[in-house]
């Protein structure tokens, strides 16, 4: 020990991680006034002006009504509540349309690599349709066409109790009545039943090399043991029919054109440009592979499921997350054709009438940053789970 | 998007110039670049609308003109800035423009927290219901379940709500960002009903595709009194805005037009006429003017009915009656206080 000389003061200037992490303190300290100072500044400057701040508006009532709300919502709600309302919306549209653009992506993707000459080249023009057109005016487009391909409420489509028309498909609207919860319970119960069944196939799978079709057994107890569940409640479920009136359907279920639209433009857009990554993905894949998945006596299909489509996906993951973020931002277009999302609703009629831009603002900016967050932690997560374990 | 592009940059801008600090003297500045800034729509026909040529015409554009009419003797040294609903007070807000003439709505909560000042009423206009013939609606109070279309970012909306909860109706709301898609899906048959303000239906309906198969029903549910404004606390601008508006309903009152201005000028003897076109005592010293500058505005612009008729009157496609925006010693209430 006491021939092992102990740093002097000189050297612990000059020990690296000490600088090091002195210049981040100081950066950090930098940051964090500059961003003081302009927040104090805003502050300060908006009081001399007589604008008024603070999120206090978001407890009075709004006023006004939303075309789309998965949650009740009236009037007399707060403006609270109509963020919330949009909120739900916009996750809802993103959701739905990331799950959309994914099935038309992988179809698509696949398609162009296929061997049938016309499959290949209808997948090829969509894909470069879709993808070198502004979304924005292929919204308008799904809007407008939708639009005026479809006839008055007084002209509906109708079939059974199904009405079709320039406001959107209405069906029965399904209300749920006492003893519902024995058909959930049962759904439920099902679905455990089904997950069993998966493990225990798996490690049947992996002890005995027996293959057991789990998944397609699963499907029937689901279906099954829920049916029964609910003959058993005695059918708790009656139907609120939809019917003509003076301007409209009234009653039953409503799927408006504008949720179409966006989600249509949304999806095939997106999709358009999943479908080259998909397509990149599995070009990516060594072809001797798939030789030596064949040679190994292989069938197609598992040589696909097993061999190419695991390795595909660590390349085609991270792009893919790219898409999704993009999607999520890109709902807010919807505001362009009605669809009451929270640019629509918390941008545009919050703003109008409370004239609280930089809080609105800041509101919108927060949800879609913790939304794409989310989206992009998630997606980080399952691309570690898919990549390469290396033993 | 456009307008969302627009609306983070101005409040950015916003953040920005609010950061920089105290309210300069508008008129100083505006004199100092030679021209002013006015803040117009994005095309409402009649009020403010750009044709082919990117030449804006309308009431609330003549408003800008006789401003710049007052300040330059000039009335084209006015650069337009279209704004949409949502984007016009923060661009104002921001200095972004010296003056918004985009028939906005004078309400208590823009005039009381939004660092603004209203300045006078250029238009007294109202809301009210367009329908299709088709329908055999009558009256406003037949519209219980409708959809309705209408923009987003204007009072329009919130009008709407309180008129349907007060008469106990339900309506299904369909808000689009601008109004020409507003109108394209009320045209495309998706809405029973397009609401605003009656100038702008009367406007509108010249570009459906058959204007005569809709009717603008009778009622009117709000009071739209439209007038420009200008931030608050610069009074020297916010008076001189006002005034350049009273000193042309007060010319429409004395009988004073663009034509005969200059023959008055040289003969008249009535002293409020004389005082009102700058040949007894400096009218326009406090204002930071010249003295003629009333002369200057009614000459190069027109008083208050020339501009009304051009625009939005019995000489223009919108043809609307002047209604409650007459003289009010005509029957109207278009009133301004004297030139003394």
């Amino acid at each position: 020990m006491s021939d092992i000389k102990k740093p002097n003061k000189r050297s612990f200037l000059y020990d690296a991680g000490t600088r090091s992490l002195v210049f981040q303190v100081v950066l950090l300290a930098i940051v964090l006034y500059v961003c003081y100072y302009l927040f104090s500044n805003l502050q300060a400057n908006l009081d001399s002006r007589g604008i008024s701040t603070g999120f206090s508006f978001l407890n009075e009532p709004a006023g006004f009504p939303i075309l789309i709300h998965l949650i009740s919502y009236t009037e007399a709600d707060t403006y609270g509540r109509a963020f919330l309302v949009a909120l739900i919306n916009t996750c809802v549209i993103s959701l739905l349309g990331i799950i959309f653009a994914t099935i038309i992506g992988v179809i698509m993707g696949l398609s162009r690599l296929s061997r049938n000459w016309l499959v290949a080249r209808l997948a090829t023009t969509y894909i470069e349709t879709l993808r070198n057109i502004p979304l924005l005016l292929q919204m308008f487009f799904w809007y407008f066409a939708v639009l005026a391909a479809l006839p008055t409420p007084r002209h509906s489509y109708e079939f059974a109790d199904f009405f079709l028309n320039k406001r959107g498909i209405y069906s029965p609207n399904p209300i749920i009545q006492e003893g519902f919860s024995i058909a959930v319970f049962g759904f439920m119960l099902s679905i455990v039943a089904s997950i069993a069944l998966i493990i225990w196939a798996k490690k049947r799978q992996t002890r005995t090399g027996l293959w057991f079709p789990a998944y397609w057994s699963s499907l029937g107890i689901i279906v099954v043991i829920t049916l029964l569940a609910f003959a058993v409640a005695g059918f708790p479920l009656t139907f609120d029919l939809p019917h003509q009136t003076r301007f409209n359907i009234k009653g039953g279920m409503v799927l408006p054109p504008e949720f179409v639209a966006v989600l249509l433009a949304l999806s095939t857009y997106t999709g358009a440009f999943i479908a080259e990554i998909v397509r990149a993905g599995i070009l990516s894949v060594n072809w001797g592979q798939t030789e030596a998945a064949r040679s190994l006596g292989l069938k197609d299909s598992l040589t696909q499921r097993l061999i190419v489509l695991p390795q595909a996906l660590r390349v085609i993951i991270p792009p893919l997350t790219s898409q999704f973020l993009n999607l999520a931002k890109n709902s807010s277009l919807g505001a362009a054709i009605a669809y009451p999302e929270l640019v629509s609703v918390v941008m545009g009629t919050t703003l109008n009438q409370t004239g609280q831009a930089i809080e609105t603002i800041g509101l919108c900016m927060l949800v879609y940053g913790t939304l794409s967050l989310s989206i992009s932690l998630f997606m980080n997560w399952y691309n570690k789970k898919m990549s390469l374990i290396e033993r | 998007m456009k307008s969302n592009v627009g609306k983070i940059l101005s409040t950015a801008a916003i953040t920005a110039a609010i950061s920089t600090g105290a309210v300069a003297g508008t008129l100083d500045d505006v004199k100092q670049k030679g021209f002013i800034q006015c803040g117009v729509s994005q095309g409402v026909p009649g009020f403010s609308n750009a044709d082919n040529k990117g030449n804006w015409s309308g009431i609330d554009v003549d408003g800008c003109r006789a401003v710049a009419a007052a300040i330059f003797n000039d009335p084209s040294k006015v650069k337009f800035t279209p704004l949409s609903a949502k984007e016009r007070f923060t661009a104002l807000q921001s200095g972004e423009i010296d003056m918004l003439s985009r028939n906005t709505t004078w309400t208590y909560t823009r005039d009381v927290s939004l660092g603004l000042d209203f300045t006078a009423i250029t238009f007294y206009d109202g809301q009210g219901f367009m329908v299709r013939k088709e329908l055999g609606v009558k009256s406003a109070k037949d519209l219980d379940g409708a959809t309705v279309c209408t923009q987003s970012g204007t009072t329009t909306e919130l009008n709407m709500a309180d008129f349907f909860r007060k008469n106990n109706m339900s309506y299904v709301p369909v808000i689009i960002q601008k109004a020409d898609e507003a109108v394209a899906a009320y045209d495309s048959g998706r809405c029973d009903v397009f609401t605003t303000d009656k100038s702008g239906l009367a406007a509108w309906r010249t570009k459906l595709k058959n204007p005569s198969d809709n009717i603008i029903l009778p009622e009117t549910i709000s009071k739209e009194p439209l007038g420009p404004v200008v931030r608050q606390g610069d009074e020297q601008w916010k008076d001189l805005v006002t005034w350049v508006l009273f000193a042309q309903v007060n010319a429409e009152e004395m009988g004073i037009t663009s034509k005969n201005v200059a023959e008055i000028k040289k003969t008249t003897q009535d002293p409020s006429v004389r005082r009102l076109l700058g040949l007894d005592g400096d009218m326009g010293k406090d204002l930071g003017l010249s003295a003629d500058w009333a002369y200057n505005v009614i000459a190069k612009v027109g008083n208050y009915g020339e501009e009304f008729d051009r625009n939005v009157g019995k000489d223009s496609p919108l043809d609307l009656p002047r209604g409650l925006n007459n003289l009010w010693n005509n029957g109207g209430i278009m009133y301004a206080p004297p030139v003394r």
